[in-house]
C-alpha cells in the first residue's frame, strides 16, 4: 500500500517536473497575489486574536469569574413580613457565608466613600474602599514590586494603612514609586504600602480601580461608625460551581433576613461569567468577521491561480493530446495541473505568512500606549491561525487547480492532436 | 489484430451531420504493413484515430487483438493505446522541454514502470534507432529526421501490437525521409505490424497492402506480394 502511494506521488512528481516552470513571471505574479490574500488573512485573524486577547484580559481586570453582591428590596410578602422591604447588609456577612458555602472561595465586604486625599497642598477626590484582605486576589490589585495589600495584621490592628491605584498615585505624588510615604484622609495619617500595578479593565461598577484607594475594612468601620457593607464580592471555586454558589448565596441570606429565596429581587448579583462570555463571543465574532474578510481576499488571489491554469491548460492543449495518445489516463493528466495550482499557492503562502510574521513582530515592539491600545491589544499570530491559514490555502489550491485540471482531461486527444 | 466490422463514424456540427466513416469493414493480420491512401477529406484520418483508440466509432464493433474496444471507457482507451499502439504523427509531436530520453520514457511514465527501469528501455530503443549519442538533448536541438526517430523510439518503447503512423515522412526531406522509411522496413521485417498513413509513393511501395478510401468507404484493398 504505501509502496503503492510512493510510485504514484513519484509519477506525479516527475509529471510535474517536466511541466511546471514556463512562463515564470506569469507564475511569480500569481505567487505575488496569493501571498497577498495570506498576508491579509493573516493580519486580519492577527489582529482579531490580539483584540480577543485585549478583550478577554480587559473584562478579567475586574477579576476572573467574580461575582458582586447588593442588597436589594423584597418584591414578595414572606413570613409575614411585606414587600418593598429594604435589605441591609451587616458586618460579618460575609464570615456567614463563607463558612455555610462549601462553593465560595473567597469573599470581601466593601464599603465605600468618596473622600478627599491629601498629600501636603495638594488634595484629589477620590473612592476609598474598605475592604477585607481576600479583596486584592478576588479584584486582581496586584502590587507594584515593593508593595503589597492589606493583610490580616492591618485588619486585626485597624492599620492606618492605604493601597492606591496607579493613576491617583500619580496625580497625588506625580510618582508611583511612594511606597512607605504618608497621606491624609480627614486628618487621619495614612501610610501607603501599595501601588497596583497597570491593568487592562473593560467592566467596572464603580469607577475605575486606578483612581481609586482600598484601606483596611476594619479602619474603614472605625472611621466611619455609620458605614454599612455597600455590597460582597465573592470568588466560586470553580466556573461549575458559580451557578450554586449563587442560589446558596439566595438561600442563606433568605434565611437570614427573612425574604422568600425564590424573591430574585432581594438581592442583586452581578455575575461577571456572563459578561465575559459576551465580550469572548464578541471577540470570536469580529474575528470570525476578519477571517472572512480576509479568505475573501484569497479567494481572489485563488482566482488569479485558476485564472493561470486554465490558460496553462489552453497552452498545453496538444501536448495534453499527445499524453493522452500515449497512454496519459484522466489522473495523469489532472494531477500535475493540480499539483503546480497547489505549489503556486503553497509559494504564495508561505511568502504572505513570513510578511505577516514580520510586520507582527515590527508592532510587537512598537511603544503603543492609550485606550485604543488597551483595546485592540497586538496583532497576535497563533497555532489555530496558522492552521486556519493552511486548511484555507489547501483548499484554494485545491479548487484553482481542480477545475483547469478537469478541463484538460475532457480535452479529446483526437481533437487536440490537430490543434496549433 | 485488428478486426473493424461495420463502422460507422458521425460528426454532428450544429445541425449538420457528417458521415466520415460508411460500414468499414477492415481486418488487419499480424505483421502487415498497411498503408491506408485516400485523398483529404477521405475519411483516412478518422479511420487512423478509430484504429489508434482516440476515439469511437458511431456504430459497428472493433476488435483489438480479440478484445472489443468499441465500448470502453477513456481511461480503458488510455490503458489499451499506451499498452498496444505506437503512435508516429506527421509532426512528430514530441513534448518541447522534455529530453530525448523523456520523451521516449513518458508512455513507460503512464504505464507506471519505475524510475530506473523506465530510463534503461528508453535508452535502449534510442539506441535501436541510432540516436544514443542524443538522449539528452531538446527536440529543438535535433533535425526533423532525428525527431522523427526520438518519435518512432517512444511508439515502439511499450512493444505495441501496432505502429500507427501518420504521415511520417510529410515534414521531412527526401533523404531524412528515405531513412525513416528504410527504418519501418526493418521494424516490418523485424515482425512489427504497421497501419500507415501516407501519400509517399516510397512508403506505400515497402507496405504489404495497400487500402484505398474515398468518401467514408474503403474503394480499393490491394495486397502486395512480398
Amino acid at each position: 500500500m504505501f509502496s503503492l502511494v510512493k510510485s504514484e506521488l513519484a509519477l506525479v512528481w516527475s509529471l510535474f517536473r517536466q511541466d511546471a516552470g514556463h512562463n515564470r513571471k506569469r507564475m511569480l505574479l500569481t505567487v505575488v497575489a496569493i501571498g497577498w490574500g495570506t498576508l491579509s488573512i493573516v493580519m486580519l485573524l492577527s489582529f482579531g486574536e490580539g483584540m480577543k486577547r485585549a478583550f478577554h484580559k480587559g473584562t478579567r481586570g475586574m477579576g476572573e469569574n467574580i461575582g458582586v453582591l447588593w442588597p436589594g428590596s423584597t418584591t414578595r410578602a414572606y413570613a409575614g413580613l411585606g414587600s418593598g422591604r429594604s435589605i441591609s447588609f451587616q458586618d460579618h456577612d460575609g464570615e456567614m457565608l463563607i463558612s455555610r458555602i462549601p462553593s465560595l472561595a473567597a469573599i470581601s465586604r466593601e464599603y465605600s466613600r468618596r473622600r478627599g486625599l491629601t498629600v501636603g497642598a495638594k488634595t484629589v477626590n477620590a473612592r476609598v474602599r474598605g475592604v477585607d484582605p481576600s479583596f486584592g486576589a478576588i479584584r486582581n490589585h496586584v502590587p507594584q514590586s515593593g508593595g503589597r495589600f492589606i493583610n490580616e495584621e492591618d485588619m486585626r490592628q485597624k492599620r492606618r494603612v492605604i493601597f492606591l491605584g496607579e493613576e491617583l498615585a500619580q496625580d497625588l505624588f506625580a510618582s508611583q514609586k511612594v511606597v512607605g510615604r504618608e497621606l491624609s484622609i480627614n486628618q487621619s495619617v495614612f501610610t501607603v504600602i501599595g501601588v497596583a500595578q497597570k491593568k487592562a479593565m473593560m467592566g467596572m461598577y464603580s469607577g475605575p480601580d486606578k483612581t481609586q484607594a482600598a484601606i483596611p475594612a476594619t479602619t474603614f468601620r472605625s472611621m466611619y461608625t455609620d458605614a454599612k457593607v455597600g455590597n460582597f464580592i465573592y470568588l466560586p471555586v470553580s466556573l461549575q460551581t458559580a451557578d450554586l454558589a449563587k442560589a446558596e448565596i439566595y438561600r442563606v441570606l433568605a434565611a437570614k433576613y427573612r425574604f422568600d429565596p425564590e424573591d430574585r429581587r432581594a438581592l442583586s448579583i452581578w455575575d461577571t461569567r456572563e459578561n465575559q462570555r459576551i465580550t469572548d463571543n464578541i471577540a470570536l465574532g469580529i474575528q470570525i468577521f476578519l477571517g472572512i474578510i480576509g479568505a475573501l481576499t484569497l479567494f481572489v488571489g485563488g482566482m488569479g491561480v485558476a485564472n493561470i491554469m486554465y490558460a496553462v491548460v489552453k497552452e498545453r492543449t496538444r501536448e495534453i493530446g499527445i499524453k493522452m495518445a500515449l497512454g496519459a489516463k484522466a489522473r495523469q493528466v489532472m494531477a500535475p495541473f493540480v499539483l503546480e495550482s497547489m505549489v503556486i499557492t503553497g509559494a504564495g503562502g508561505a511568502l504572505g505568512t513570513l510578511v505577516s510574521l514580520s510586520i507582527i513582530t515590527v508592532i510587537a515592539l512598537l511603544p503603543l500606549e492609550g485606550e485604543v491600545a488597551d483595546l485592540m491589544g497586538r496583532p497576535t499570530f497563533s497555532p489555530a491561525i496558522a492552521i486556519a491559514t493552511s486548511l484555507i490555502l489547501g483548499a484554494v489550491g485545491m479548487f484553482a487547480g481542480y477545475f483547469p485540471a478537469r478541463h484538460a482531461a475532457s480535452i479529446n486527444p483526437a481533437e487536440s492532436l490537430r490543434y496549433e | 489484430m485488428i478486426e473493424m466490422t461495420g463502422i460507422r463514424k458521425v460528426y454532428r456540427t450544429g445541425r449538420m451531420e457528417v458521415e466520415a466513416l460508411r460500414d468499414v469493414d477492415l481486418a488487419i493480420g499480424n505483421n502487415e504493413y498497411v498503408s491506408i491512401v485516400g485523398p483529404s477529406g477521405s475519411g483516412k484520418s478518422t479511420l487512423m484515430n478509430l484504429i489508434g483508440c482516440l476515439d469511437t466509432p458511431s456504430s459497428g464493433t472493433y476488435k483489438l487483438s480479440g478484445e472489443n474496444v468499441a465500448g470502453l471507457d477513456r481511461n480503458q482507451l488510455a490503458e489499451v493505446r499506451n499498452k498496444r499502439i505506437g503512435f508516429v504523427f506527421q509532426s512528430f509531436n514530441l513534448l518541447p522541454y522534455a529530453s530525448a530520453l523523456e520523451n521516449v520514457a513518458l508512455p513507460l511514465l503512464f504505464a507506471g514502470v519505475p524510475d530506473k527501469k523506465r530510463n534503461q528501455r528508453a535508452k535502449e530503443m534510442l539506441e535501436r534507432v541510432g540516436l544514443g549519442d542524443r538522449m539528452d538533448h531538446k527536440p529543438t536541438e535535433l533535425s526533423g529526421g532525428q525527431m522523427q526517430r526520438v518519435a518512432i523510439a517512444r511508439a515502439l518503447v511499450n512493444h505495441p501490437a501496432i505502429v500507427l503512423a501518420d504521415e511520417p515522412t510529410g515534414n521531412l526531406d527526401s533523404a531524412s525521409g528515405h531513412a525513416i522509411a528504410d527504418l519501418f522496413g526493418e521494424l516490418h521485417a523485424g515482425g512489427q505490424t504497421i497501419v500507415m498513413i501516407t501519400h509517399d509513393h516510397t512508403l506505400a511501395r515497402i507496405a504489404s497492402r495497400s487500402v484505398h478510401i474515398r468518401d467514408g468507404e474503403i474503394v480499393e484493398d490491394s495486397r502486395v506480394a512480398a
